[in-house]
């Protein structure tokens, strides 16, 4: 290895100050081409600004008065007004805040939950078993995943309305308990984590199929369950088309809420942003303890798909 | 300690010891075939049997609803033929919603995907603390589009928003981001590329990481340049992933709804359309005039356009990026260089 990679760092050594005292640093860690230069890291400080700035925006408006916005010499610092705008959204009765917030919560949860479930269920048995009928009904579950969701939240609708259903929340969760993405994904991921050789092992060792799934399948598929979990949850907690159509403002979801705020609080912005803000936070919480697999989950799903 | 395995050479080994006792050893062996059999369609099944009532069978019953005037009272329709497809088709509004359409698309696409590229690009680099820097790339994607479109349509606003600020203070004419339906169109495709722009860099990172360094080391020793290398081994490398990203960007883009319907407070899509997307009129047509049979029939002919597009979009990418590919064919002959 290191007779192969030598030689081109020393040429590229040519061409860079204080070479020798990087490559010291370098061979500690893995080899993997030029330290970036600091124009890299400017770069990357623009994008990382720009993905902040919103945020702070929000913040900024949000702990302002309604005037902050119209004042020509407004300040880049935030006023002291966040709390009391943000009570203003929490105590606000035509927009619920508790119970959207309760709404999302749950069924984020429990449409995460159970597609991981029936996915790792329909992976391991797409990925690691073979039936008649395996070949084309994998492919129909990933033909589907070019089906938009507008086809079919018109019947959905009139379906959840005969049985009375809308306003609820049962009727956002109940067309998420599955996803074809789900099965797609741990199919893939199953089927490359898992060596066909110890599934053999346990039968010859005499395990049913159950429990062949349970001792080597449901261990092998945690973390790409638990990516999918979390990439799950985030897309069913930002969700807005469906729950905007059968949820009523006196039992939203966060989403659902944020766009009744916006229709009733106009003219007052910095109400406004303080609940977008008051609705981020559970999700930033949630990032700052699973970003990292969230980032993980990301880019192991793209080197499969 | 009976033998479970159900291929022919174990059965036959275990059956001397079993004659004692055949009938319990062939109850055995049946039900493992069985298990072996069954198995396999118990554990699709929960899956496709939910996955049939909540998402096709509304596939399929929308069709039927398209070809229907729906009575709302009665809870059922009446047989009209291609009637509601003739009456969208022969809608102003449809052809301007199409065109938005199109038109956001192409702005937060094309951007993004290069943006996306490059900030790629940069985190392929032997960069320090890689972790934070790809957590930070992906902070716009936490927050809902809902809550996106609200920050961004403020920032955007032809009054008082930042931007026109900006722009009047260091003498320029404040843009009308709502009035123009053009302008409109930029303002809701940044918010787009906001919250995707870095999910899409790190699906194109990880397939770069996926790409030998040797090709790039050997590279080097040729001398080409970074954007030499990015242009002939960078390139033609991402193209499933690119075409994925395409795809996906494709098909998430023509679906556009939250972003519009809240970049102004009525969320009708501009008082003369200006940023009215097709699902946006669904929208409109389906919970705002509550016809269900124009609202069924808009939304198979939005599937359909996805579909052509996606199609499309296939066969572009996959004949653009092998061009590419066979331009570059630096990157085989050095294999073949490293090897020897």
């Amino acid at each position: 290895m290191t007779s192969l990679d030598s030689p081109p760092l020393a040429i590229v050594e040519e061409n860079i100050p204080n070479a020798q005292r990087r490559r010291r640093g370098e061979r500690t860690t893995k080899i993997r081409g030029v330290r970036a230069g600091t124009w890299v890291y400017i770069g990357l400080g623009v994008v990382i600004v720009s993905a902040i700035f919103p945020y702070y925006w929000s913040f900024l408006i949000g702990s302002g008065t309604a005037s902050t916005i119209n004042d020509p010499n407004m300040s880049w610092l935030p006023g002291g007004n966040f709390i009391a705008n943000a009570l203003s959204v929490v105590n606000d009765s035509a927009v619920n805040f508790w119970i959207a917030l309760w709404n999302s919560i749950f069924s984020s949860t429990v449409i995460a939950a159970s597609v991981v479930v029936f996915s790792t269920l329909a992976g391991w048995a797409f990925a690691k078993l073979r039936f008649r009928g395996r070949g084309w009904l994998l492919a129909f579950i990933v033909a589907t995943l070019a089906v938009p969701t507008q086809l079919g939240v018109v019947p959905l609708y009139i379906l959840f309305a005969d049985l009375g259903w809308t306003g609820n929340i049962g009727a956002v969760i109940i067309p998420a308990l599955t996803s074809a993405f789900g099965v797609f994904w741990m199919t893939q991921y199953l089927s490359q984590s898992v060596p066909d050789e110890l599934i053999e092992a346990a039968r010859v060792d005499g395990a049913s199929m159950i429990r062949t799934f349970w001792t080597v399948g449901v261990v092998a598929a945690r973390p790409a369950a638990a990516m999918l979990f979390l990439f799950t949850f985030v897309n069913a907690w930002n969700n807005f088309f469906w729950p905007f159509i059968v949820l009523d403002r006196q039992s939203p979801t966060l989403p659902v809420a944020l766009s009744l705020l916006q229709s009733n609080y106009f003219v007052d912005y910095s109400i406004v942003l303080a609940g977008v803000l008051l609705a981020t936070i559970p999700l930033l919480i949630l990032f700052a303890f699973a970003g990292k697999q969230l980032v993980n989950g990301i880019m192991a799903g793209a080197v499969k798909g | 300690m009976t033998a479970t395995d159900t291929r022919p050479p174990t059965a036959s080994a275990s059956s001397a010891p079993a004659e004692r006792q055949p009938r319990r050893l062939s109850f055995g062996s049946k039900l493992s075939r069985w298990d072996l059999k069954l198995s396999p369609y118990l554990y699709i099944s929960p899956f496709f049997i939910l996955f049939a009532i909540v998402g096709l069978f509304p596939i399929a019953f929308t069709a039927v609803i398209s070809f229907q005037e729906w009575d709302l009272v009665r809870n059922s329709g009446t047989f009209v033929g291609f009637d509601q497809y003739i009456w969208i088709l022969g809608q102003p509004q449809f052809w301007t919603a199409l065109r938005n359409t199109f038109s956001i698309f192409l702005l937060s696409s094309v951007p993004q995907l290069i943006l996306a590229l490059l900030i790629a690009a940069m985190l392929d680099r032997n960069i320090r603390a890689k972790t934070f820097w790809r957590m930070s790339v992906l902070l716009p994607f936490v927050m809902a589009p809902v809550a996106v479109a609200l920050i961004f349509s403020n920032m955007f606003g032809d009054n008082h928003g930042l931007v026109n600020g900006i722009l009047t203070d260091i003498g320029l004419n404040p843009i009308p981001w709502h009035k123009d339906p053009f302008w409109s169109h930029i303002a809701i495709a940044t918010m787009v590329n906001f919250r995707w722009t870095g999910y899409n860099a790190l699906i194109l990172l990880a397939a770069m990481q996926a790409v030998p360094r040797e090709y790039y080391e050997a590279a080097t020793v040729d001398g080409a340049n970074a954007f030499r290398q990015f242009w002939n081994i960078t390139l033609p490398s991402l193209r499933p992933t690119l075409i994925f990203v395409i795809i996906t960007a494709t098909i998430g883009g023509l679906q556009i709804f939250d972003e519009p319907r809240i970049y102004d407070n009525t969320g009708e899509g501009g008082p003369a359309q200006q940023w009215l997307t097709i699902t946006l009129y669904l929208y409109n047509i389906g919970w705002g005039e509550f016809n269900f049979g124009r609202a069924a029939a808009l939304a198979w002919i939005l599937f359909l356009i996805i579909l052509a597009i996606g199609l499309i979009n296939l066969l572009i990418t996959r004949r653009l990026v092998r061009d590419e590919g066979g331009r570059g064919e630096l990157a085989p002959r050095r294999r073949k260089g490293i090897r020897r």
